[in-house]
């Protein structure tokens, strides 16, 4: 399923973001299961089922990460079930080192100072990352599309720390 | 464009028949029912002029049973046969209630599902059971005060209740034969009922505290539309709590050492709970206590050390809305309007934490007791199709996240907390043995790390796996949340296209057997009855489906084919027969052979309006 094509969008990097969301609330009002609280059984699972679909396709083309694995599948590049590893000792090297880093965070003598920056840190790496993707994506050759889906794959190493430095935050504030 | 009408005899179709439709609050502590009548939602009273019912139910003498006001007169004289506070078991072990109560009155059994039984002089009786003797009285006074049988009713739950406790809500309405056109959130409720009463537009916050439960809901309104951004809360925080914090602190206070029968655990309850209501508008309460043999207790309750008491409470709803705040990536001053619903917002330490929390004066004006029961009603009255051109879209998310057991005890998630609802998600699993045609999934709702911590919902066998070499085989599993908040599961081997047979156990649900048995108490009497009803609501059914797929045909017609209009025709034709023959099976199956022939008409009509949605057009532009 092309997600784009279900929102009417075109097919790339860059998205309207305004668009994208009046579509999808344009989309939800068509076929939420609340219209079919009358129609059949069979209306109705058919409602759940496009209703989730279009939930599905807004979360997907709403966020980065999503989105470009998105792009790559419908290249023919499933990132999404893969277990081929990442063969960059540099970039392998800085995650350790990043790691190592969060994993001080709750000694510092701030830490919500250095959890602060640190979740900086990650989001200007992810920046960069994008920059090199919306590059590489808009290139379109097979050997450019492959390089692009090894910035995915840092991305996703980028995600994960991002995502454990919340949980960090959590556990700091208690909440 | 070219209209298909059809008038096949005892077919009406009948559009602009208004239907009879209710909102229900099913609350811990006090339930109501309201309804649109005129274009306007209003709860609705009995005789006496009362709108409020206390959820409470009482096993009388001679297998009498009585609810509300009736019930409250029993609480304390016959304690251990009264029923308060049963939202709180819903859904719940044996052993969530015993870690979170102290001390109760009833005497409790686990189901061999993992339910609760409490035992009265009418013998177990279930959560479930008790919930729908709340709700049935309120049904009556909905069909006498508006004259004829409902539609059906929406239902009101706490936004962070789990699935079972979901599943639970719903059974106790179906029990009545009740249709449930919808369980609504408890927030999102108050939400419609003060958007479209305000007309508000922007984010805010439904802060809601009743009796034995937290909620709080950041919603965005906008031009019809809500939704919500993030929800959460605590299924087993409330007004409750505070009262049990005072009752603690009147045991202390009042050095009583003796026995705690039932009905002084009840007295103080009361006593408390009385102190909490004066020191909402009072800075000190007075206490009295009648003790057993004879002895009296008085003292006084000041405001400050009452908010000492409930401070650590308080706290605990600050911190879920800290979480959820940063769930929906927000920031407390993108929040235009913070919006006071539930009972136990009127204690003042709670208004000035909350205020101070999101650094705003709150919205304390509207009745905080009735606004859930107005929004379910308007919601009804959408959904039974009294209002074709309401232009009202609700997006609410599911409040815990559901997972699936790995190995070593862990969960792994599938789907995360605050996914906009209808959701769906597969995950694929493959076989780790040469020719192994089942595997076992257990399935968890919660935030936790270990399966213990979570929420058990239930484990499925998928059976019926061709057998291949070990990892040759793909199963997709595919979770599926629906608008209500309830999950369903599905499975199938993908090279081979076999579904996968599922074999479901709740962990936390009701067998067959204890459903028939329910119904059956439920009906008073014989065999008889049971019939009746069965045959009155397949018929109601029927019509519903006949009734649908007119209107379908006469939108849609022009969509279908010379073939397809006859097919769909036929099966109605034959469903109509079997209705005035009325014999329940027949019924079933006819209703079954409609919903197939018309199966491909539903999906160009699903397609049609996605079409109309993206081209902006109305249908007739097309």
């Amino acid at each position: 399923m092309n997600y784009f094509e279900l929102f009417a969008l075109s097919t790339s990097y860059e998205i309207d973001k305004t668009s994208l969301k009046s579509k999808y609330l344009e989309l939800q009002r068509a076929v939420h299961p609340d219209n079919y609280a009358n129609g059949t059984e069979r209306e109705r699972l058919l409602a759940v089922q496009k209703a989730a679909q279009i939930n599905d396709g807004f979360e997907t083309l709403k966020n980065i990460d999503s989105r470009v694995q998105h792009l790559l599948a419908l290249s023919g590049i499933e990132l999404a079930h893969e277990t081929q590893t990442l063969k960059d000792p540099l970039f392998l090297m800085q995650q350790m080192e990043l790691r190592e880093t969060l994993e001080d965070i709750p000694h510092a003598g701030d830490p919500e100072q250095a959890l602060i920056e640190f979740q900086e840190q990650i989001k200007s790496f992810i920046d960069d990352i994008n920059v090199k993707f919306s590059t590489l994506f808009n290139d379109g050759s097979q050997a450019a599309l492959q390089t692009a889906a090894e910035e995915v794959r840092k991305l996703k190493f980028m995600l994960k720390l991002a995502h454990e430095a919340i949980s960090l935050e959590e556990q700091i504030f208690d909440y | 464009m070219a209209l298909l009408q059809i008038s096949e005899p005892g077919q009406s179709t009948a559009p602009h028949e208004h239907r009879l439709a209710v909102g229900i609050d099913l609350g811990t502590t006090n339930s109501l029912v309201a309804t649109v009548r005129s274009g306007e939602a209003i709860t609705l009273s009995d005789d006496k002029g009362r709108d409020s019912f206390p959820s409470i139910v009482h096993y009388g003498q001679n297998d009498i049973i009585e609810s509300g006001h009736e019930a409250k007169l029993h609480a304390i004289s016959d304690a251990v046969n009264t029923v308060v506070s049963v939202k709180r078991f819903m859904g719940r072990t044996l052993a969530d209630i015993q870690s979170q109560h102290s001390e109760l009155p009833y005497v409790l059994s686990p189901t061999e599902n993992g339910l609760i039984n409490i035992q009265t002089r009418h013998g177990n009786v279930n959560p479930i059971q008790v919930s729908s003797e709340i709700l049935r009285p309120l049904i009556a006074l909905a069909e006498k005060s508006l004259g004829g049988d409902l539609t059906g009713a929406v239902i009101t739950v706490p936004a962070y209740f789990d699935d079972a406790q979901r599943q639970g809500t719903k059974d106790a309405a179906q029990l009545l034969g009740i249709k449930v056109l919808r369980l609504l959130n408890e927030p999102t409720a108050a939400a419609i009922a003060y958007g479209l009463d305000s007309h508000e537009e922007g984010v805010i916050a439904i802060y809601d505290l009743g009796g034995g439960t937290f909620d709080i809901s950041i919603l965005r309104l906008n031009k019809g539309v809500f939704e919500v951004l993030a929800t959460g809360g605590d299924s087993a925080l409330g007004g409750d709590d505070f009262d049990e914090c005072i009752s603690q602190w009147i045991i202390e206070q009042s050095g009583y050492t003796g026995d705690h029968s039932p009905a002084l655990q009840r007295e103080i309850t009361r006593v408390a709970c009385d102190a909490k209501e004066q020191l909402s508008f009072l800075k000190v309460a007075k206490l009295a206590l009648d003790l057993p043999c004879g002895g009296h207790w008085n003292d006084t309750l000041s405001r400050e050390q009452f908010n000492t008491l409930i401070a650590p409470l308080v706290k605990r709803t600050i911190m879920a809305c800290r979480r959820t705040m940063r769930d929906a990536d927000l920031s407390t001053d993108e929040i235009k309007q913070v919006v006071m619903v539930g009972g136990s917002t009127r204690v003042p330490l709670v208004r000035q934490q909350v205020s101070q929390y999101f650094d705003k004066e709150l919205l304390t004006s509207i009745d905080p007791d009735k606004v859930v029961a107005i929004g379910a009603a308007i919601q009804a009255d959408i959904l039974a199709g009294n209002k074709p051109d309401a232009d009202m879209l609700l997006l609410d998310v599911l409040p815990l996240s559901l997972g699936l057991e790995t190995m070593g005890g862990l969960t792994e998630k599938v789907i995360n907390r605050n996914s906009t609802i209808p959701v769906a998600k597969a995950q694929e699993f493959t076989t780790f043995k040469d020719g192994q045609t089942a595997m076992a999934l257990h399935i968890l709702q919660g935030e936790r790390e270990l399966v213990e911590d979570c929420r058990s919902l239930a484990r499925f066998e998928l059976r019926g796996i061709p057998p291949m070499a070990a990892g040759a085989a793909h199963i997709r599993v595919t979770f599926q949340v629906d608008a209500d908040g309830l999950l369903s599961v599905s499975a199938m081997e993908k090279s081979s296209g076999v579904q996968a047979a599922i074999e479901v156990k709740p962990s936390f649900g009701l067998t067959d057997n204890e459903v028939t048995n329910m119904i059956k108490d439920s009906m008073t009497h014989a065999q008889g009855d049971m019939d009746a009803r069965m045959l009155a609501e397949e018929k109601v059914e029927a019509s519903r489906v006949l009734e649908g797929l007119v209107s379908a045909i006469n939108q849609d017609g022009n969509l279908l084919d010379e073939a397809m209009l006859s097919g769909i025709r036929h099966a109605m034709s034959l469903l109509e027969q079997a209705v005035v023959a009325g014999d329940v099976k027949a019924i079933k199956v006819a209703i079954k052979e409609c919903d197939t022939s018309s199966s491909d008409f539903a999906a160009m009509r699903m397609d049609q309006s996605i079409k109309v949605a993206l081209s902006g057009q109305s249908v007739d532009e097309l």
